[in-house]
């Protein structure tokens, strides 16, 4: 919106100005930066700096704070909900992260030959990653039903109904399910284009040695895509880590029975939201989800670093 | 000879049916899912949807659920609402992020590579770790509660100046240099030799923030309280949690939600996929 302003702002002045070479005014180029430094600093910096400092405070949503220093951080340690915040949110990263490096790429190796018809599957196997996180979990609310499909098809098959959306660890364990279901088809896409860069001979070398598919894979692939399988790693590690709307469509606002599913980014939302939402101690879980997302990103992206040596 | 050879063919035909067979029950994974919800909106209240073996077709399909979710949602409110959000995010982030990342890529200045650090920062910053400190500023400005507020944070991504600034850096420098001997500022490079080159980014830059601000859930939830100014993610949120019980509703709804991102999927695939490459390396 202000960029509009700055940019004809620019025009005018600058044709003035035709004739001179190299007369950049000194401030053209910050008119150009200006909408997005504006943005950026008003809605990322600031409020990040503002975060660590409300975390220090007993701040509410209608209230200044006082400066109670760690005093947030120590009741954060006797939180109960908090554990539990931080323990689903480790394990999500523990069950989504495998499957996620592991599946995209079996099945970018699937779609990678072109065959008749390889655009329509590719496209379809993106799809899910097309839909909102809100479709896609509503999608499977339905599926995973005490009467659902999912359930009508374990019971045909003599296993019984499983509670999927009742039980606190198997509705941990579909909203996982969900979130791999639902990146499959992005990592996909990150792994085809590794894949382009592996050189056929290659392949072609160790089939005439007769190394069969999975040998081929173990040797061949895997080494040649691995700085790709640690960068798809890092991305869904980050991502699974900040989950909230699978488990919020699937659990509820409450995290569940007793609240066992909630997440460290679900506790961020019922801790600082609404008129008397507590964002002193809101900054605070805020504080630690950034932390430990860096350092989550920093230790995979070193794991590998130091793998190379 | 002509016996391996045909061997090999048969073999060769046989992985290839078997690399069919496998693409069909990766397709009805992925995209079973939807059609069986596509499936459940069409069902009218004659027919039993929990019964088993499912009827994957409805016997006798009806639009009266759709009918129905606009009757006890505004439905097309919401769309509507996530259509402004959606178009708005849209131009301020290809406006905002071309002319930022055009400064950052052509023009020299002192702060440059300052500014740079400022927005990779920003990159590396959980929204979901700020969002509060958003939301109180939000509050401050009076923009809690509206569309506006929705799209504000987000409306200049730094990762999308950042795209853009790479996308200008690769063009050739020769034409601009010999507009700048004939005279011409910095805005008429930009919008007369550099923008026209950078379309497919533009298009990419525009394709996800569309996208992003489209199926958006966790920041229009905490900004918005009026239902009347729900977008659709947050009002589905709402249908689902009013009237679980009627699942053909709740598919309905969720239809209404997926099928125009699924529209401009199906028309701009490439720049979906080209995205995800470009976004990952930067990522």
């Amino acid at each position: 919106m202000g960029m509009r302003n700055a940019a004809a702002a620019v025009a005018p002045r600058d044709s003035g100005r035709r004739r001179g070479i190299r007369t950049h005014l000194p401030t053209s180029p910050w008119l150009f930066l200006a909408p997005g430094l504006l943005v950026v600093g008003g809605f990322s910096l600031y409020p990040f700096l503002s975060t660590v400092a409300h975390s220090f405070t007993d701040a509410r949503t209608l209230r200044a704070g006082r400066f109670t220093g760690g005093a947030n951080y120590q009741e954060m340690l006797h939180d109960p909900m908090f554990w539990t915040g931080l323990r689903n949110s480790v394990l999500y990263v523990l069950g989504v992260v495998p499957p996620l490096v592991v599946l995209p790429l079996l099945l970018a190796l699937l779609v990678r030959r072109s065959v008749p018809g390889i655009a329509f599957f590719r496209a379809a196997f993106y799809l899910p990653v097309v839909a909102s996180v809100v479709v896609v979990g509503l999608i499977w609310v339905w599926l995973l039903d005490d009467r659902g499909l999912i359930n009508a098809l374990l019971e045909v098959l003599g296993f019984g109904r499983a509670g999927f959306l009742s039980d606190p660890w198997l509705l941990l364990l579909s909203a996982m399910a969900v979130t791999v279901w639902k990146g499959l088809g992005y990592y996909m896409i990150i792994y085809l284009a590794a894949l382009a860069q592996v050189p056929r001979e290659l392949h072609e070398a160790c089939a005439v040695d007769g190394a069969g598919p999975v040998r081929r894979f173990l040797t061949v692939t895997v080494p040649a895509v691995r700085a790709t399988m640690v960068l798809v790693a890092a991305l869904s590690a980050v991502n699974a880590f900040k989950v909230f709307s699978e488990v919020y469509l699937m659990a509820g606002a409450a995290g569940g029975p007793g609240g066992e599913d909630t997440t460290l980014v679900m506790l961020v939302q019922q801790a600082g939201t609404g008129l008397s939402g507590r964002v002193g101690y809101a900054s605070a879980l805020s504080v630690v989800v950034f932390v430990l997302t860096l350092g989550l990103m920093l230790s995979v992206l070193r794991a590998n670093r130091g793998e190379d040596r | 000879m002509t016996g391996a050879a045909g061997r090999r063919r048969r073999a060769a035909g046989w992985s290839l049916a078997a690399r069919y067979l496998l693409l069909l029950a990766v397709l009805a994974l992925t995209v079973g899912p939807f059609l069986w919800q596509l499936s459940t909106s069409l069902k009218g209240p004659g027919e039993d949807i929990y019964r088993f073996p499912p009827s994957l077709l409805p016997h006798h399909p009806t639009l009266a659920n759709y009918a129905e979710v606009a009757r006890v949602i505004p439905v097309w409110d919401f769309a509507l609402n996530s259509l402004k959000v959606a178009a708005a995010n849209v131009l301020t982030n290809c406006a905002g992020a071309a002319l930022a990342g055009y400064a950052l890529a052509r023009l020299r200045f002192r702060g440059r590579r300052v500014a740079v650090v400022v927005f990779i920062m920003a990159m590396l910053v959980p929204v979901e770790s700020i969002m509060i400190a958003q939301f109180m500023t939000l509050r401050q400005l009076q923009l809690h509660n509206t569309l506006l507020g929705v799209v504000l944070p987000g409306c200049i991504g730094a990762m999308n100046v950042l795209l853009m600034r790479n996308a200008f850096a690769a063009l050739p420098y020769e034409v601009e240099e010999a507009a700048f001997v004939d005279g011409a500022s910095a805005w008429q490079r930009f919008v007369r030799i550099a923008l026209p080159s950078v379309k497919g980014t533009l298009a990419v830059v525009a394709v996800f923030a569309f996208m992003g601000a489209w199926d958006d859930f966790l920041w229009p939830l905490i900004v918005l309280n009026d239902q009347s100014k729900f977008t659709l993610t947050v009002g589905l949120n709402y249908l689902h949690g009013t009237f679980a019980d009627n699942q053909r509703l709740v598919a309905a709804g969720s239809v209404i939600a997926v099928l125009p991102l699924i529209v401009l999927f199906a028309g701009l695939q490439r720049y979906f996929f080209r995205g995800v490459g470009e976004g990952a390396v930067k990522g």
